[in-house]
């Protein structure tokens, strides 16, 4: 019967972008904290992306072979895990530290969860808080042949708001893991996702928000704007912001949901780093806020259009 | 801002510059004439005639199974040749009365009215009822019934939906360009049955000849206006053109005229000129075919019955084999897989594509992206309302409003992973909907 013509359900057309061309964005609108990290670490940091991303859709290929499963990594979601991975490690990390990262991103916290969309956490950051937990020496030592010491927010927390530079943390010639320092870099990227359409600012605009309030009210600071600004550059803030906190797989997709994801992360990000031992936090509020996302879905399914809450009857 | 609309919706390829140029053009059945008994929402009609019996064009072959129900019509003259199911556009078999077409179209004579505002309410909704008229933009609901709503001194808007917010589809543009004052004078008769309403045509942007020609027949008309709207789909959705029009939201569980409005398409309100004025029954309709397989696209002035293989010919033929046509518009219309069935009172088109855009594509994962949520004009969220149609869950997809979708496939349209969301939604939707019903 090939005389008959193709029947499909509606809509026949389709929109042009794709998920692989969502995620090329992704790459792009990262390149520029990549490109500096490169600059500012020196070519070591290019070794560990290489391998971090090679280790990351190597895993998903090797995993998609072992289980008999359709090959998924032309998705460049792998892709996309490990740049973000490799961007969150130190420049010093020993190099089958990075590849172990990648791996563990992939398989245990993607992979066995069902693969892309059915992760719950952040794979990326998943996989650096493994790093943290496992190899906490390592993953803090950010002396390099470029700096020697602490990162900004190390210092700001052991010898105060004078020891940090602001401008040295806005072009992110400081220490810290490669993608961070940069808060230039990071905001063209941001720009990049914004124009793009990839990501709008419910999240990273709630989570920077409620992050500066937290930190103005119990910082210790009073309304200081360069202890402020010094926090919201310094512990891959933005980078978590805008890159991995917007991430939509482990994000509320309800429109306030997202808000109220944001406000959670900014509020643990503060707790963390107020009160806790890490002057950081950025990764784990992120990750413990991921855990968050069913509950805040199911208390804001948004009302249909033209439909009133309960209890009040439609005119 | 400026414009008005409503909230979310999507910009699809319009593609009617392919035919918004051709004017109408009346083609003449030749073939074998099938009139389904079932061309419109509710009962299906009731045969009065038998087989081997002679008709005229324009004479009544079936009568009206109910309240909600609409006679049909022979559009041509000849001999009833059997009375047997055949399949329809949308893939069932329904029962047709077909017909012997002579090729002589003898008519019966119509009785106009010389003074239309000297009709009663009732003799108005009668003709319209009697003439078989339906929303003939798709859905295909009763005009009669729409017209006789509870409480006539509530409606205070009529809203002639003039948005074609389908993209290809140029026939209802054609009929605001060529048969202006027809349309008006269908609002005229249409507001006569409410005196408290004020009768509105609801334009996209993107037809500014038909604003422009439109304010300038109703210049002089204190109860009607020209309601400018934004290019968008689903402008022509009547939630969405109702919200654009009134600011007032209705869900599934309300009617149009629980909001005090009453919409119809451009080609219906001209059924109704015709049907009240004229006394002229429901039988021809304008239907564009259209699309990169066709050699002349335009908008052609048909009668009912005819197959759409005719309609096809009418327009130049194939100039490519095709490899997908659709009965409808792009985003809502129903895929055929046959040329061999017949044209109804709903059918505003064909669009023939010598490529399947849909069919190459492979659905990937899910990725949460939230585009269906922005593209959603009912406020929902279509993706997981989809994860809960595959797995069954009726529960969740109730209480996450999937009953209020209003299958517009915007959803799909947008989706970067090409999941076909709409569809998951809309297979649910019934299924919750006819578990209901057994409940009752």
């Amino acid at each position: 019967m090939s005389d008959l013509y193709h029947v499909s359900s509606a809509p026949h057309v389709r929109q042009k972008d794709s998920t692989s061309k969502i995620m090329l964005l992704v790459i792009l609108a990262l390149l520029p904290a990549t490109a500096f990290g490169i600059y500012n670490f020196g070519a070591r940091a290019l070794l560990l992306i290489l391998l971090t991303v090679g280790s990351c859709v190597l895993s998903e290929f090797v995993f998609n072979v072992i289980v008999h499963k359709k090959n998924t990594i032309d998705d460049l979601s792998a892709v996309v895990t490990g740049l973000l991975l490799a961007l969150n490690l130190p420049v010093s990390l020993p190099w089958w530290e990075a590849v172990l990262g990648g791996a563990f991103a992939i398989i245990i916290v993607k992979m066995l969860f069902g693969g892309l969309g059915q992760n719950f956490m952040n794979p990326a950051l998943g996989a650096r808080c493994f790093l943290l937990i496992a190899f906490a020496a390592d993953m803090t030592n950010f002396n390099c042949d470029a700096y020697t010491g602490a990162t900004p927010l190390a210092l700001i927390r052991n010898e105060g708001l004078a020891a940090v530079d602001l401008k040295a943390m806005l072009y992110g010639t400081t220490a810290g893991t490669i993608g961070e320092t940069s808060v230039i870099a990071i905001l063209i990227g941001a720009i990049i996702l914004i124009m793009t359409g990839v990501i709008d600012m419910k999240i990273p605009g709630a989570y920077l928000g409620s992050f500066a309030l937290f930190i103005l009210i119990f910082g210790g600071h009073g309304f200081d704007g360069a202890y402020l600004t010094a926090q919201l550059c310094g512990g891959g803030l933005m980078l978590g912001a805008f890159f991995m906190a917007t991430d939509y797989v482990t994000s509320p997709i309800t429109p306030s949901g997202k808000i109220i994801f944001g406000i959670c992360c900014g509020i643990l990000t503060g707790l963390f780093r107020l009160f806790g031992a890490n002057a950081e936090g950025v990764s784990f509020a992120i990750i413990l806020s991921n855990l968050l996302v069913p509950i805040i879905e199911k208390f804001t399914v948004p009302m249909a259009f033209g439909v009133k809450k309960e209890g009040k009857k439609n005119e | 801002m400026g414009l008005k609309t409503f909230k979310g919706g999507v910009h699809p390829y319009e593609g009617k510059e392919l035919s918004k140029d051709v004017p109408i053009k009346e083609v003449l059945p030749k073939g074998e004439m099938v009139y389904p008994l079932s061309q419109h929402i509710g009962a299906p009609a009731t045969p009065i005639v038998a087989v081997g019996d002679t008709v005229l064009k324009g004479q009544k072959i079936a009568e009206a199974g109910g309240f909600v129900s609409s006679p049909i019509y022979s559009s041509v003259s000849g001999t009833v040749k059997a009375i047997e199911p055949r399949r329809v556009a949308v893939g069932d078999k329904v029962n047709s009365i077909i017909i012997d077409n002579d090729g002589q179209f003898n008519e019966v004579t119509y009785t106009a009215v010389d003074d239309v505002t000297a009709l009663t309410k009732e003799e108005i909704i009668g003709k319209v009822k009697e003439a078989g008229v339906v929303g003939m933009g798709g859905a295909g609901f009763p005009t009669h019934v729409k017209l006789s709503p509870k409480e006539p001194d509530k409606i205070d808007y009529i809203i002639a939906n003039c948005a074609e917010c389908e993209p290809y589809l140029t026939s209802d543009y054609r009929r605001m360009l060529e048969n202006p004052d027809e349309l008006v004078a269908g609002m005229r008769i249409i507001l006569q049955l409410f005196p408290n309403a004020k009768g509105v045509f609801g334009v996209e942007n993107n037809k500014p000849d038909c604003i422009e020609k439109l304010k300038e027949l109703t210049a002089n008309e204190s109860r009607m206006e020209v309601c400018e709207l934004q290019t968008k789909y689903p402008q022509g959705g009547e939630r969405q053109l109702i919200f654009a029009v009134t600011g007032r939201a209705i869900n599934s569980k309300m009617l149009p005229a629980d909001a005090g409005c009453i919409v119809d398409n451009v080609e219906t309100m001209i059924a109704v000129y015709k049907a009240v004025k004229l006394g002229i029954p429901v039988m021809q309709r304008i239907s564009t075919v259209t699309g990169d397989a066709v050699n002349q696209p335009g908008n052609f002035l048909y009668s009912m019955g005819m197959s759409y293989a005719e309609l096809i010919e009418a327009a130049g033929g194939f100039k490519e084999q095709p490899e997908k046509i659709i009965s409808g518009g792009p985003m809502m219309g129903f895929a055929m897989f046959s040329l061999d069935i017949p044209t109804t009172k709903t059918s505003s088109s064909i669009l023939c594509f010598t490529k399947d855009e849909v069919s190459k594509h492979e659905p990937i994962a899910c990725i949460n992206c939230g585009r269906c949520v922005e593209a959603c004009p009912e406020n929902l969220i279509p993706s997981r309302l989809a994860k809960f149609g595959n797995k069954g869950l009726m529960a969740e997809f109730e209480s996450w409003h999937g009953l209020e979708c209003i299958e517009c496939g915007s959803c799909t349209y947008v989706c970067p992973s090409r999941r076909p969301v709409a569809q998951s939604v809309k297979t649910m939707k019934k299924l919750v909907l006819a578990e209901k019903r057994k409940a009752k």
